[in-house]
């Protein structure tokens, strides 16, 4: 029988000789998605923001009235409510943000929340509550306090790890792929305006993983290598280090991907952003472990002698047993 | 690499095994079929977003035993000092600033009055509930202690949850789950979707009833524009009842407070035809309204629930037997709402919902058929591209991954945790994980095939120098998730949980399971070349 091959058996793609111009374009894009951030604010949903969020099917009509919902609710003097079709186009999510000058009342959400599910009940009586989170201010800055706390404790932490466990080079490395990670995957958030929630702060937790692990392949490949090749230069042995584990890399993206597609196409709405940000990290994830994380060892100096102790004994043997002298 | 010993595969499949079989009550029931009685039945739990329900938490106003603890030390030294023999003349009392002052009519008192304070501001054990000041030789100031303020808020919210609990339980919902979370909140989970509102005003009401005195001496427009006569408080009628937006003066101290209560319930006044709440007190209780109404027969008394009036008649007759009845523009539901309360204790402090979660039975289900549906799909796809890929070892990896999901589930049916929306996500990422692993298992031996080794050693290196990265990629997922599950809240957490489990089951499926079956096969067919 024979198998698929995605990946040439010999691949000799120099993924190094456009460092510069990559690393380059990938700080302006750091640069810009916080850019994005703090100019377009990223769109918080009820979980940090505070309100009310609920979600209504409409059981006799085939598309949801969005503009007299928008009205409606509009009118009740919370401000401008955010209404979008969610899932079927008879179902919509309707978000109230709490207004910033009652965020300290404790049952002012409770109150949105009340009020604009009463105002809906009375002019359609076929709408029927699907769901509805309804967050005070106090809780929504306890989340966004924990999420941040939680982001930047998980970042710190494995880099910390991949230092004990390799260089600290390579934990600075993957610091600052994961960074990167992060950023952009904010910047898209700013960009397109999508509902921040949560569940997007368990997805970068996941992206985190995901491009983490990548870049563990990479650098455990490339500590073998360094061990192995000790004359080769540096940037020629990250290039076979890479090419050595790109068959692994595309065959478990593209994996990771048949497995995630279905659940963007055809799973629950309230998944959606999960799942489109991990996604979304899938790509950046997998570009940044071979785009930053191994330049950077160039330039911070990672020389074969970095792995000390150097070569023992069974080592040694083994490699006069391969027939390298 | 070729050499299992019995006890070692003994162990491999008993593990698996275990888990696979602590799974099947969970697939069977969420298949539609009944799981039978008499055996063990492990389950998954579905987390509120799924099954529906509501989830509620609640938040009380430590404020409110502040005031509480102020208000009953202001009677206690009243007491006291009327007690005590000779009388001691005590005069303006304050409450300001969280503190109790009161001056003493005459100094030479002060020594007196120390020592009859004394044992009152000790708590049950050695803990000092209140500190005791004397200034200018005649006022003396006591205020709460931070330990005397923790005790008591402790406690007020130990019996908070007790009263939340006994509420719920009186609306006959099933399984509720309430519990404490942190100083001053409850968190309570509801499964299915009977009615939140009701829920949610049945914990909004702290049930706190109190009849006192209407003050006769009071003028009415100093009333209206809320100036209390010397002793007396100024208190709004409830909201809908016939004297909402007007005020009602009563005499602060002394009246009856419904603790004292042993049955209320609702019911209908054969004569008036309202909606009204007959409550019965205790033995003292009622000797107290006795005394009450006994000494002020054609006087008016208000009934005070939350700090609202909702109503004020007359006492037209002696009240002896302890039974009363409170009227108040009630609706029949409204009138049961207030028994329920009245049963159930008033809430010492009161609860505001800081948070809800409310997901409606049918978007649940919709929500587990989508989800199971994206997965069968995907799963399918993976097993496709894994077998066309690497054939028989694609193989092992599938029948590896199938018993990866199932463990996982048994493991959490075990466990007995809660699988959410973003869990299902978990899932996802858990499959991912154990693919990769088999990828980079079969990758390299892949490679070490192609630098020529033999088919044992080609197979043996592979996993040896694969399980390198593997140990290192998922130690630092399990880092980053057991973080997740620290600082996440609410069903985020479900989604730290099946990751976290899901990163030792596809370990052990991924590395030593395969590597068991891929031994077998070479030990039993020493094939020279293998297509991989």
């Amino acid at each position: 029988m024979k198998l698929l091959k995605l990946v040439p058996a010999d691949t000799n793609i120099r993924f190094l000789k456009w460092r510069v111009p990559f690393f380059v374009t990938s700080l302006l894009l750091i640069a810009a998605s916080w850019a994005l951030v703090f100019v377009n604010g990223l769109n918080f949903g009820v979980d940090f923001a505070g309100g009310q969020e609920v979600r209504l099917t409409f059981e006799e009509q085939a598309t949801a009235p969005i503009p007299e919902l928008r009205e409606l609710v509009g009118g009740l003097g919370y401000g401008e409510p955010v209404v979008q079709e969610f899932g079927q186009p008879n179902q919509v999510s309707i978000r109230v943000p709490l207004p910033e000058e009652v965020e300290a009342t404790p049952g002012a959400a409770t109150e949105i929340g009340n009020s604009v599910i009463a105002a809906i009940g009375e002019e359609y009586p076929d709408a029927r509550t699907d769901g509805n989170d309804t967050v005070s201010g106090k809780v929504a800055g306890e989340f966004r306090q924990d999420a941040i706390i939680a982001l930047l404790a998980a970042m710190v932490a494995v880099a910390l790890y991949i230092w004990i466990r390799f260089e600290w080079q390579f934990g600075a490395g993957a610091l600052f792929a994961l960074f990167h990670d992060v950023s952009l995957t904010l910047g898209l958030f700013a960009l397109f305006q999508l509902e921040f929630s949560l569940q997007i702060i368990a997805a970068i937790l996941a992206i985190i993983g995901y491009s983490l692990n990548d870049t563990i392949v990479v650098f455990d490949r490339i500590r073998e290598n360094l061990k192995k090749y000790r004359k080769m230069q540096l940037p020629e042995l990250l290039d076979l280090s890479i090419n050595e584990t790109l068959a692994r890399t595309v065959m478990t993206s593209l994996t990771l991907l048949v497995a995630l597609l279905p659940l963007l196409l055809f799973g629950p709405a309230s998944l959606f952003g999960l799942v489109a940000a991990i996604t979304f990290g899938l790509f950046v994830g997998t570009y940044s472990s071979v785009y930053l994380a191994s330049p950077i060892l160039i330039w911070l100096g990672v020389t074969s002698n970095s792995f000390v102790p150097q070569e023992t004994e069974a080592d040694r043997q083994e490699r006069i047993a391969r027939g390298e002298a | 690499m070729l050499d299992f010993p019995f006890w070692k595969k003994l162990m491999l499949w008993g593990i698996t095994l275990a888990a696979v079989i602590a799974a099947l009550p969970s697939l069977v029931s969420s298949a539609g079929y009944d799981w039978p009685d008499a055996l063990p039945d492990p389950m998954v739990n579905l987390g509120l977003d799924l099954a529906g329900g509501s989830h509620l938490l609640l938040e009380g106003r430590a404020e409110d035993v502040r005031a509480q603890q102020l208000e009953n030390m202001e009677e206690t030294v009243r007491r006291v000092m009327r007690n005590a023999d000779p009388r001691i003349r005590i005069g303006d009392v304050s409450t300001r600033d969280g503190q109790l002052s009161f001056m003493l009519s005459d100094p030479s008192d002060i020594d007196r009055a120390r020592s009859l304070l004394e044992p009152e501001i000790m708590g049950d054990g050695l803990t000092r509930l209140w500190d005791l000041e004397v200034v200018d030789g005649q006022r003396m100031v006591l205020s709460p202690t931070t330990s005397g303020i923790e005790e008591r808020l402790n406690d007020a919210m130990e019996s908070a949850t007790d009263v939340v609990r006994r509420r719920i339980d009186a609306l006959g919902t099933r399984e509720p789950t309430i519990i404490r979370q942190g100083d001053t909140r409850i968190v309570v989970q509801v499964p299915g979707l009977e009615d939140p509102e009701a829920l949610k005003s049945l914990l909004g009401q702290t049930a706190k009833l109190e009849f006192k005195l209407v003050d006769k001496d009071a003028l009415p427009s100093n009333v209206q524009a809320g100036i209390a006569p010397p002793g007396s408080q100024i208190v709004p009628y409830a909201p809908g009842t016939d004297f909402a937006g007007q005020f009602e003066a009563v005499e602060r101290l002394g009246g009856i407070r419904g603790d004292s209560l042993t049955n209320a319930q609702a019911g209908v006044d054969p004569q008036t035809n309202e909606n009204v709440v007959d409550i019965t007190f205790d033995a003292q209780g009622g000797a107290r309204f006795a005394k009450l109404s006994t000494e002020n027969v054609g006087e008016r008394f208000a009934i005070i629930l939350d700090g609202e009036v909702i109503s004020a008649p007359y006492f037209r007759e002696r009240i002896l037997g302890g039974r009363a009845q409170i009227s108040g523009n009630f609706t029949a539901e409204s009138a049961n709402q207030l028994a329920i309360s009245l049963n159930s204790g008033a809430l010492p402090l009161e609860l505001t919902v800081i948070e809800e979660r409310t997901v409606g039975p049918d978007l649940g289900a919709d929500s587990i058929r989508r989800g199971m549906i994206a997965m069968l799909i995907g799963s399918l796809a993976v097993i496709a591209l894994m077998i066309a890929t690497y054939g028989r070892f694609g193989v092992y990896a599938t029948i590896a991954l199938v018993f990866n999901v199932a463990m996982l589930l048994g493991i959490m049916a075990i466990l007995n945790t809660t699988l959410t929306l973003p869990g299902i996500a978990g899932f996802v990422l858990t499959v991912g994980a154990a693919v990769d692993a088999n990828v980079l298992i079969n990758e390299r031996i892949r490679e070490e095939r192609k630098r020529g080794r033999k088919v044992v050693t080609a197979v043996e290196t592979g996993y040896k120098e694969a399980s390198r990265a593997i140990y290192d990629a998922n130690i630092t997922n399990f880092i980053s998730a057991v973080l997740l599950g620290l600082f996440g809240s609410g069903p985020i957490r479900g989604f730290a949980v099946v990751l976290i489990l899901g990163l030792f089951t596809s370990v052990f499926t991924a590395l030593p399971l395969t590597r068991m079956w891929v031994a077998g096969w070479l030990r039993k067919n020493r094939p020279a070349d293998i297509t991989i």
